[in-house]
């Protein structure tokens, strides 16, 4: 299969060993995002995070007992599994920057999607949002609400790329140049500890460029060859070897 | 009656063939005169400015550009229709012309400093992302050559010309404007081969649905 390629590749690089697993990525992404919130998160029919942060832990007794947390957003495969699945083309990737769109007006509620995706980064509206005590009038307007029966996942805040292409065509400068900074995810902005960096992975000069090609460097379940954007650094070994399926004697790299 | 029935094949068939089509053909041409003509106009609502507003006044006697009341602001984003406060900068105390539309509006408007419920033409379903921004001169008159008011009025309703405000559409199930543009009407640059390249122009999804 071929990676479609683009000038600018949107991408993130996490670092595992700063996340502390306090969830405000998430806690950022359902604001920004226009998620509704629900009476019973652990209901986890109901419950939808575009990002979510997972519980690794190395299983071994207390001295040498250690965890991580890994936040998990839309990897925004090179080539989605999602996309070729999706019967009405509601899901694609065909734009400038490699984001995985969803235009959840299109989707007809298949989950096909949702069954191809290998991080399970898809959600499905099993109900119509509700907003308790007003918080309709604040949601993001530039993010469209999803109504129930369709299927939505991280976008990688879209919306904030199309305002920074905005914002730069009328200062005058080039929307496909974008310094780095200027457009970053809602999450990478929340993490209080930095441990995610977003930018162009196709420009050098970007942070997130240099992590990725870092020897720590890892991506999930990276032998399946989805050749995801989503890039995880860490120095621990162990943290390293769940990211995917190693046989017991298999020498991770890095 | 009956004994028709029972011979089908005898006597006067084509008065009988005939008999059957006409009342088919009565019905096609009220189901269509119901689909073409009733239906429409049961369908969209008819509704007028709150103040009348004169584009033609404004850009050919006062000779202002389009941008002058509908400008960007500074984060990049389209201010859109203008507020009574932009408006009052001209119109404040004592009417410049003879339109007692104007009169009213700084009556009603600016003294009480309401903002006016102006009905949009082009407002767009909310999974719809447009930047106005994108959309400019610049990058149109590379190959085109536009005034502001050509570029406008290829998607808006050229109301240049006009001394009063189109009424206003409204479909009653969804609240949709009639006169918004429509999906093929950006197709018409968005999917043109030679637009790329040249412009930034793309047809991805992605560039304008959300």
């Amino acid at each position: 299969m071929e990676t479609k390629e683009f000038t600018i590749k949107w991408g993130m690089a996490i670092d595992l060993d700063k996340c502390t697993g306090c969830g405000a990525c998430m806690v950022a992404c359902q604001a920004e995002n226009n998620l509704a919130p629900i009476a019973d998160a652990s209901n986890k029919i109901k419950v939808m995070n575009w990002i979510t942060v997972y519980e690794l832990s190395n299983g071994k007794p207390y001295p040498e007992h250690d965890v991580a947390y890994l936040p998990r957003p839309c990897q925004q495969c090179g080539h989605p599994p999602c996309v070729s699945v999706c019967p009405v083309i509601a899901t694609d990737k065909n734009e400038e920057g490699g984001i995985v769109s969803q235009v959840t007006p299109r989707c007809i509620g298949c989950r096909y999607c949702m069954a191809a995706c290998p991080y399970h980064a898809r959600y499905f509206n099993w109900r119509d949002p509700v907003w308790p005590g007003g918080l309709e009038k604040a949601l993001t307007p530039d993010v469209s609400v999803r109504p129930r029966g369709v299927v939505e996942k991280c976008t990688f805040c879209h919306h904030r790329w199309m305002a920074a292409k905005d914002k730069a065509i009328v200062e005058g400068r080039d929307p496909m140049d974008l310094p780095e900074g200027e457009y970053v995810t809602s999450c990478t902005e929340a993490c209080p500890n930095g441990a995610i960096t977003f930018g162009d992975l196709n420009n050098e000069e970007h942070e997130v460029a240099k992590l990725a090609s870092s020897k720590y460097a890892h991506r999930l379940l990276e032998r399946l060859g989805a050749d995801t954007q989503v890039y995880y650094v860490s120095r621990r070994e162990w943290v390293l070897r769940q990211l995917d399926n190693y046989l017991e004697d298999e020498k991770v790299k890095g | 009656m009956e004994e028709r029935l029972l011979h089908p094949a005898d006597g006067n068939s084509t008065s009988r063939q005939f008999g059957g089509a006409a009342p088919f053909f009565v019905g096609l041409v009220v189901a269509l005169i119901f689909g073409w003509w009733a239906f429409p106009g049961m369908l969209f609502s008819e509704q007028e400015q709150p103040i009348n507003f004169s584009h033609k006044v404004h850009i050919q006697d006062a000779e202002m550009e389009c941008s002058a009341c509908h400008y960007f602001r500074e984060d990049g984003t389209f201010a859109g229709l203008p507020t009574t406060e932009s408006c009052a900068e001209c119109h404040s105390d004592e009417p410049l012309g003879e339109d007692p539309e104007e009169a009213r509006f700084i009556k009603e408007y600016v003294e009480t400093g309401k903002e006016v419920k102006w009905h949009v033409y082009q407002k767009q379903p909310d999974n719809v992302f447009f930047s106005h921004a994108a959309h400019s001169l610049e990058s149109c008159n590379n190959c085109h050559d536009f005034s502001e008011v050509e570029l406008c009025s290829q998607c808006h309703i050229d109301v240049a010309n006009m001394d009063k405000a189109p009424t206003y559409y409204e479909n009653k199930l969804t609240t949709y404007s009639k006169q918004t543009m429509k999906m093929w009407q950006c197709e018409r640059c968005h999917a043109h081969p030679e637009h790329y390249g040249v412009t930034r122009s793309s047809n991805a999804c992605f560039v304008c649905h959300k």
